[in-house]
């Protein structure tokens, strides 16, 4: 799938964003006044960037509202519902934190549960596509919400809960790895059943429609990805959770929390990057890829 | 809205012969032609005559090699296009309800005005019937040429797909395939028909027709035993050059 940077940095940005607002949503000595307005400005900075920049994709972003309408069969408008309910919560949660002094209990429960809701519709997009085997597995919704609840620790400035959720992501993801290699090699859709020409012999594609490249191949045949897979896993890993670990375990200082978060948003980038770039879709077996 | 219909009272489709299609693309061409100056947005290409032209189609014809055990390799023009799907994936992960499918006809469409270019419909899709327009930023696919079948100011012959009327070899067929006593349908019971990626659960509604057994050459050539055979050993003048050259050699 080809890994186009609107996305990648979307997932990346609100899952961060909806991760911080979970907890700040959540917390029974969530910040109040200044301190609570940076946190919130962060937050929803991640989360409502992140949702600008996934409109950058779309042939017209004019029409977005339209999006809003299909949540009873759709997962795409399922997580916008779902994150303006968590956005419009939440800010009404936060200018009571900032501006009263008060925390409404019920309005930042209901904000940060939807909030991971948000996160969970997000993964479900990618979960239902039967059409591309890594994806059509366990994972994504699992992967998705680990790495938001770790991110969003992390930036609310819970260390402990932060280190807990960013090990156990780590290990998720190898488990989830050796598991989406074992699901896509075992994928039943081949170009024999995609022709339906098995029965005679093995079947090769011989010529493709035409000779140039069309949306098909640029969108769902992307190849770059895959043959340093092994090396961008381990920089993965080691930027997403083994570094920030390592300067979370040290005396606390504010640099390092920087750099730790830091790190572990680069170490999710190169993951959600692996995430599209390795991924197949079966249409590229018509194309012989 | 993008749930599918629990029934369709008809459904509309494609019986395509791989036995006989010849792979001429002028099925490509005849609908490139009909969707460019019909309904919905024209099919664009872009960069038509430069070094990487693109553009939107909604049929196109791939070339098969298959290998037999034994025997030579055998060639097949496999033309591809939308299966309006009875379980059609694409319609239900449509977040605007732009894409749906006909509970009349069971004719997947798109809904250009709501259509707002995600792109999420064309992943979901197995058989890569989708594809964006590179111009208008919309998502075009197969109509089953709903602008023709059913309109009165056509003559009647002109009432089906341009794909299939234009086909030359007689490969491509349009009819009810919910009516097990279409023309369409009796062609798929005869010939086997069958359905593309049938593990994917997205209940095609075309059918292909599987390429007959080949003919196998026979042995030896039928006219040989009124042949004279041919001298194994020269003799003569020939028999005392290969000697020779043997004894050279």
């Amino acid at each position: 799938m080809h890994p186009a940077p609107s996305i990648i940095l979307f997932t990346t940005l609100s899952g961060l964003g909806f991760g911080m607002l979970f907890f700040l949503g959540l917390d029974i000595a969530s910040p109040r006044g200044w301190v609570a307005f940076v946190f919130y400005l962060i937050a929803f900075a991640l989360a409502v960037g992140g949702l600008v920049s996934s409109t950058f994709h779309l042939g017209h972003p004019e029409r977005a509202l339209k999006a809003f309408t299909q949540w009873r069969s759709s997962w795409l408008s399922r997580e916008a519902v779902a994150a303006v309910i968590a956005l419009g919560f939440m800010g009404l949660y936060a200018l009571g934190a900032v501006f009263f002094d008060a925390a409404w209990r019920p309005l930042g429960v209901v904000g940060g549960v939807m909030a991971l809701v948000t996160v969970f519709a997000t993964s479900m997009i990618y979960m239902q596509m039967r059409t591309v085997p890594r994806w059509n597995h366990w994972s994504p919704p699992v992967l998705f919400l680990g790495y938001a609840l770790a991110g969003g620790a992390l930036l609310t400035g819970k260390i402990t809960v932060a280190m807990i959720f960013l090990a156990l992501a780590a290990i998720v993801q190898v488990v989830a790895w050796i598991d989406q290699d074992r699901r896509e090699a075992a994928s039943d859709t081949t170009l024999a059943t995609a022709t339906g020409l098995g029965h005679i012999g093995s079947v090769r594609a011989f010529e493709p429609p035409h000779t140039g490249g069309n949306y098909l191949t640029k969108e769902m045949v992307f190849r770059v990805g895959r043959k340093h897979a092994v090396k961008l896993r381990i920089i993965s890993l080691a930027l997403m959770a083994a570094l920030p670990l390592l300067l979370l375990l040290v005396p606390f200082s504010h640099i390092f929390a920087a750099l730790a978060v830091l790190s572990h948003i680069a170490g999710v980038l190169v993951q959600r990057w692996l995430f599209f770039a390795e991924a197949r879709h079966v249409v590229g077996l018509y194309y012989g890829r | 809205m993008t749930s599918l219909p629990t029934h369709t009272e008809k459904s509309l489709g494609l019986v395509i012969d791989l036995d006989t299609c010849v792979g001429c693309h002028a099925c490509v061409t005849a609908c490139k032609g009909w969707n460019t100056e019909n309904y919905g947005a024209p099919l664009a290409d872009k960069d038509a005559y430069g070094a990487e032209p693109v553009g939107s189609f909604l049929n196109r014809i791939h070339s098969y090699e298959v290998q037999p055990e034994t025997g030579p390799a055998q060639l097949f023009h496999f033309p591809k296009s939308c299966l309006h799907c009875a379980d059609a994936p694409c319609v239900t992960v449509c977040p605007t309800g732009a894409s749906y499918k006909r509970q009349e006809d069971g004719i997947v469409l798109v809904n250009e005005t709501d259509c707002i270019g995600c792109g999420l419909c064309a992943w979901a899709c197995p058989y890569g019937a989708r594809e964006m327009d590179p111009v208008e930023k919309v998502m075009k696919k197969c109509t089953l040429c709903v602008d023709r079948i059913y309109n009165e100011n056509l003559p009647e012959e002109d009432r089906q797909p341009a794909c299939v009327r234009t086909c030359p070899a007689g490969a491509r067929h349009f009819g009810d395939l919910a009516d097990p006593d279409s023309d369409v349908s009796k062609l798929v019971a005869e010939r086997s028909g069958i359905e593309l990626m049938p593990e994917q659960g997205t209940a095609p509604v075309n059918r292909y027709l599987p390429p007959r057994p080949k003919d196998q050459p026979p042995e030896f050539d039928v006219l040989a035993p009124y042949l004279e055979p041919v001298a194994e050993e020269p003799k003569g003048f020939l028999g005392w050059l290969d000697r020779t050259l043997e004894r050279i050699g």
